[in-house]
């Protein structure tokens, strides 16, 4: 702040009413989640409570029946009753499929798109922005049909490279963004100096290329993570993900208990996603902003 | 970068990209004229002691052999594009002729499966866009001029409903609001009113859907407009001030401008992504009152036998809708590529 000439601070009252603004904010924006953390360590009985609402805060019945105000009833019986831990490891398969494939594909795209002066490259950007209005939905009712035909259907591989292609015009927008940061001299000098383009790129841009490859990379991450539809469409039964089997859960008729897997899966999808943005809030800051301001 | 070169480097992009996306846009064009196969249906006779009756039957053996034989139905042509469960030509029509008055025509239009999806998606876009806009603006904002320190916190909590994926987050809140969750607890104590449900008006339930979509909007503009806060020109600002202008004359007068490049842009993202308004739908379970034109297309294909025709139809006509949503921009795109060439 002591380099903020004095005039330009602002009065107390502004700072007064934008903290409570943000307090407000950070209320809403937050207890949805530290609600649900809690009542995941309830029993259905207090945290869907048909008698207080002041169970949920308490847990009589938890106390009641397991000695304890907290169990972690929920979590054993969706990770071990449910073999949540399976949906896990092919949440994990396809979203390090997903990451690998889309920062390899939009690496090589990027860095031509940035480097090349053509008409074209102009007319790819364009149409890469039109295909990311596409939505994910009307493109797998195209898909469905010829997977069912020719048997790509219920593969993992196959949903691995749909969510690459759907994200492809994103990350191919932000790379190109960050390629551009990195001048044009560093390959030019490496060209004379005989290098192929390949060996350029490889050896002396992506060396300097990391920290736009880790942050796009965060983003294909979060798209093979999150994504809910896709998988639903394309994924069987014992192949499925995290999200669409929570969503799994609570589709079928309604047995007690069964909120409480939906319950407990959903905090365990959104603990890594906390440790996530800890660790990588600055990138993905970064990453959107330069998608939004370059793209 | 000579063209070949270029070429090589940007093969598997394209490639992903035109069997991905391009290819199965084309399959959906093909896939929207044709129809199920109408069923094959046989007269069975079944004599027993009683005597002998007919019965009509689908014959599996040979719809399987149809199917397999054209995998993609029959050719339908705009038929599909034309029944009651997409523009309902003729539906319209006797709606109009016999309204009484504007109202009831209106209102028995919106009735129609698709007008109905359709009026959703786009009051959804209409409303949500330019609140989530003005949300993460108000909290950029504020965040300006909040003491340095508290900003890495401020933006951690924030990024939490954009990060989290959006059918998870619906779920939290469709939790909070359920009638034995806190808030709907809460407001049946309060209320007295033991029967109170947040989910069984149609009116809250859309309410519900904005303030969700607002909120896992609002995180992504406040990011954007907050950097782009850091760029206002320190001698613009300065200058203002010298010449007498207010905090706020500053905001309007030199603040905004240099962002309204960025909120037009913003605003163009935010359409696009909230024309597609699906998830939120599901997490919330508000299906009974709600449908959007993703969600046609999703329990289309969903069914006991997937409606592949229909669901098609159902994303062309999106398609459409998005074309003519973007067209303003991308001609913008174009003018603005002309003149620097």
């Amino acid at each position: 702040m002591t380099d903020t000439p004095r005039a330009f601070r602002p009065p107390l009252y502004l700072v007064l009413l934008a903290s409570a603004f943000i307090a407000v904010w950070l209320v809403a924006a937050a207890l949805p989640f530290v609600w649900t953390a809690w009542g995941s360590l309830k029993l259905e009985g207090d945290f869907f409570s048909k008698v207080s609402w002041q169970d949920a805060l308490y847990g009589p019945r938890t106390q009641a029946l397991t000695g304890s105000a907290f169990t972690f009833q929920a979590y054993h019986d969706v990770w071990v009753g449910q073999g949540f831990w399976r949906q896990a490891l092919n949440t994990i398969l396809i979203t390090l499929g997903v990451t690998a494939v889309s920062l390899t594909f939009g690496t090589l795209g990027g860095y031509a798109l940035a480097r090349s002066t053509a008409r074209y490259a102009f007319w790819i950007l364009i149409a890469a922005l039109v295909f990311r209005a596409m939505p994910g939905l009307t493109l797998v009712s195209g898909y469905l049909l010829p997977f069912f035909e020719w048997n790509l259907w219920g593969h993992q591989w196959t949903t691995i490279i749909v969510l690459v292609a759907l994200n492809q015009p994103f990350t191919l927008w932000l790379l190109h963004s960050f390629f551009l940061t990195i001048p044009r001299d560093l390959d030019e000098s490496a060209l004379i100096d005989g290098c192929t383009r390949l060996q350029a790129f490889r050896l002396v841009v992506m060396p300097v290329m990391w920290p736009g490859v880790i942050t796009t990379g965060i983003f294909s991450f979060l798209v093979g993570y999150s994504d809910f539809v896709i998988c639903a469409m394309l994924l069987s039964e014992d192949n499925q993900t995290m999200v669409p089997k929570i969503i799994g859960f609570l589709g079928t008729t309604q047995q007690p208990g069964q909120v409480m897997y939906a319950v407990a899966a959903t905090v365990s999808v959104i603990l890594p996603l906390l440790v996530l943005v800890l660790f990588s809030q600055r990138r993905i800051v970064g990453g959107l902003v330069a998608g939004a301001v370059k793209g | 970068m000579p063209h070949r070169t270029f070429t090589l480097f940007i093969l598997p992009s394209m490639l992903a990209m035109l069997l991905f996306i391009a290819l199965p846009l084309l399959s959906v064009v093909v896939q929207s004229f044709f129809v199920e196969h109408a069923q094959v249906l046989v007269q069975v006779e079944t004599c027993d002691p009683f005597g002998c009756k007919t019965e009509i039957r689908v014959d599996a053996g040979a719809m399987q052999a149809l199917n397999d034989q054209e995998p993609q139905g029959r050719f339908n042509g705009l038929g599909t594009y034309l029944d009651s469960a997409h523009l309902a030509v003729t539906e319209l029509r006797a709606i109009w002729a016999g309204a009484p008055d504007m109202a009831t025509g209106l209102s028995q239009t919106l009735n129609l499966p698709f007008y109905r999806a359709l009026l959703f998606t786009l009051v959804y876009t209409v409303v949500v866009s330019p609140l989530s806009l003005g949300l993460g603006f108000l909290i950029a904002l504020s965040v300006n001029v909040l003491p340095r320190a508290t900003r890495g916190g401020v933006v951690y909590v924030t990024l939490l409903p954009m990060i989290v994926p959006s059918v998870i987050g619906a779920l939290t809140l469709f939790w909070m609001i359920d009638q034995n969750g806190i808030i709907g607890a809460f407001l049946r104590w309060i209320t007295g009113d033991e029967t109170l449900s947040i989910k069984a008006s149609g009116a809250l339930a859309w309410a519900t859907l904005f303030a969700h979509g607002v909120w896992s909007n609002a995180p992504f503009v406040f990011i954007v407009f907050f950097a782009a806060l850091q760029t206002v020109p320190r001698d613009t600002l300065e200058a203002a001030m010298v010449d007498g202008a207010s905090r706020f004359e500053r905001l309007r007068l030199v603040t905004m401008p240099h962002l309204a490049p960025i909120a037009t842009f913003l605003m163009l993202i935010l359409i696009m992504d909230n024309f597609r308004v699906f998830e939120s739908i599901i997490g919330l379970t508000a299906t009974a009152h709600a449908s959007s034109l993703s969600t046609l297309i999703f329990f289309a294909l969903r069914g006991d036998t997937p409606l592949f025709g229909s669901a098609a139809a159902t994303s062309m006509l999106t398609v459409i809708c998005i074309f003519v949503l973007l067209l303003p921009s991308l001609r913008r795109a174009r003018t603005s590529f002309r003149t620097k060439a």
